[in-house]
């Protein structure tokens, strides 16, 4: 799901890290946020609806809507979507409202 | 307490303008930004823009932040910046509430603040709407040019104004294919010479139609779209199914401003404006003293305006608290002309139209 090819931009990568997802090692650049790394391997579906348990994945990409909000490193509620990447990273789907400390 | 002679709220074209021109003025400025970047909405627009050479044309959005951020660097000692720092709160003894990263929470006593917040991307509800594979249409524009990557591979796009029409042939340029675009409208709403660019590449724009339903298991997997009538109802019998994996909407933007009205401000609903906007001055001044706005926050427009209307909003602001230039008038009345300049084509007379009910 990359672009491999723009006529006008060119995209200086940063390193290439290593993370976790629901239990399965992936591969991510630094310098990009959770959700970009996601959607890059394939992952659309970020997390359940607190009700009915449905599907969600990001919708604006910029930190208003809360449609990403993921569970990373243990904590809750991390808007995947304005939120970089790092080495390591354990990033899971979250089930309910998740709980702060 | 931190103090501050004007705050900043939002580091877009229209606060890094307002920043720039309040501390030529000789003000200290304080911008805040929740992201990691200035830029705002810029940062993923690879289009050349319109307009005269004061507001940048012919130069791509991307490059336009820089531009500004270099000549903000002119009045460094004036200039401190913040990003990942979102302003929560702001209350009526003047007094705003800023977060920092995840736990630097602190007040700011400033002597004026200018709300230059942006909008956010409306959405359109359908059975099946909430599916991963629909996203809003500048979130697209993020991920793939900002991080370079696709959405998915086929598009569906919706809303044929100029945001859908500029993100279409940016996924095409991305390598995606774009199946259609459509528009509830009879009329297509973006400018001319971006629909004829998408036309020319082959793909059809429906106008008078709209989305019926999405289907998908655990995510989008084909779309239902059918014709509307004059009246917007669907005609039975007209329905098409597209085989997407990615549906963008794209029907506009709407005013972010909440800060604004917790802070007292009058605020009128402004369909012209695209929604729930601060009544204000010619200076860009609300109704509450010391308190101004700009860009998108009073009412969507386009980058080149909001840029302009934060060099009059920081100047208006500075001379408010003290710091007035020798050349304020002249500065002040080039700002108003340039400002009526990009408002004299077609839709600048809607805007108009909406600014009119907000003059106090
Ligand atoms: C997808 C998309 C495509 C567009 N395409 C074009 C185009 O082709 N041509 C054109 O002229 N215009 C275009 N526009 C419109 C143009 O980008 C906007 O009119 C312009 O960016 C508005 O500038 P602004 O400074 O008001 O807001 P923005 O650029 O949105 O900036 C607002 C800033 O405020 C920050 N912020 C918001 N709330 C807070 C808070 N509480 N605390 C701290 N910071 C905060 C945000 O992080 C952001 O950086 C487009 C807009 C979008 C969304
Ligand atoms: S997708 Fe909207 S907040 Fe992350």
């Amino acid at each position: 799901m990359r672009i491999e090819e723009h006529p006008i931009l060119k995209f200086n990568k940063g390193k290439m890290i290593k993370f976790v997802f629901d239990g399965q090692e992936m591969e991510g650049y630094e310098g990009e946020t959770i959700a970009a790394a996601l959607h890059a391997a394939g992952v659309k579906v970020l997390g359940k609806s607190l009700f009915l348990h449905r599907p969600r994945g990001f919708y604006c990409a910029i930190g208003n809507c809360s449609s990403c909000l993921m569970t990373v490193n243990g904590v809750a509620n991390v808007k995947t979507c304005v939120t970089d990447l790092e080495e390591g990273m354990i990033v899971e789907i979250q089930e309910g409202r998740g709980v702060i400390v | 307490m931190k103090q501050a002679e004007i705050v900043i709220i939002g580091g877009g074209p229209a606060g890094l303008c307002a920043a720039l021109s309040a501390a030529k003025s000789g003000s200290n400025v304080l911008i805040i930004d929740k992201n990691k970047n200035l830029g705002g909405q810029l940062i993923k627009q690879t289009h050349m823009f319109f307009g005269s050479e004061k507001q940048y044309a012919s130069k791509r959005g991307i490059d336009i932040p820089e531009i500004l951020i270099d000549e903000l660097f002119k009045y460094k000692e004036n200039v401190e910046i913040k990003t990942e720092a979102t302003a929560v709160g702001m209350y009526e003894d003047g007094i705003i509430t800023v977060l920092e990263k995840e736990d630097n929470y602190y007040k700011i006593e400033p002597k004026a603040v200018i709300v230059a917040t942006g909008a956010y991307e409306k959405f359109l509800s359908f059975p099946n709407n909430d599916l991963p594979g629909i996203y809003g249409a500048g979130a697209v524009q993020t991920l793939m040019n900002v991080y370079g990557v696709k959405p998915g591979n086929k598009v569906l796009m919706v809303g044929a104004g100029n945001i859908g029409l500029i993100v279409s042939y940016q996924l095409m340029q991305a390598g995606v294919e774009v199946k259609a675009i459509l528009d509830a409208a009879p009329k297509i709403g973006g400018y001319l010479v971006h629909a004829s660019k998408i036309r020319r590449m082959g793909v059809p724009i429906l106008t008078s139609h709209t989305v019926k339903e999405a289907i998908g298991n655990e995510f989008l997997e084909k779309v239902v779209i059918s014709e509307v009538d004059e009246k917007f109802n669907r005609i039975k019998g007209t329905e098409m199914i597209f085989d997407v994996d990615v549906m963008c909407i794209s029907v506009g933007l709407t005013p972010l401003n909440e800060l604004l009205a917790l802070r007292g401000c009058e605020m009128k609903y402004i369909p012209q404006l695209s929604g729930i906007v601060p009544v204000r001055n010619e200076n860009y001044e609300t109704t509450v003293e010391n308190v101004f706005v700009a860009g998108d926050a009073t009412g969507v427009e386009e980058a080149s305006a909001a840029m302009v209307e934060g060099f009059l909003a920081g100047l208006c602001a500075a001379a408010k608290i003290g710091y007035k230039p020798d050349d304020f008038i002249d500065r002040k009345n080039d700002y108003i002309k340039q400002l009526n300049n990009l408002r004299s084509g077609p839709a600048g007379k809607h805007i108009l139209a909406g600014i009119e009910q907000i003059g106090r």
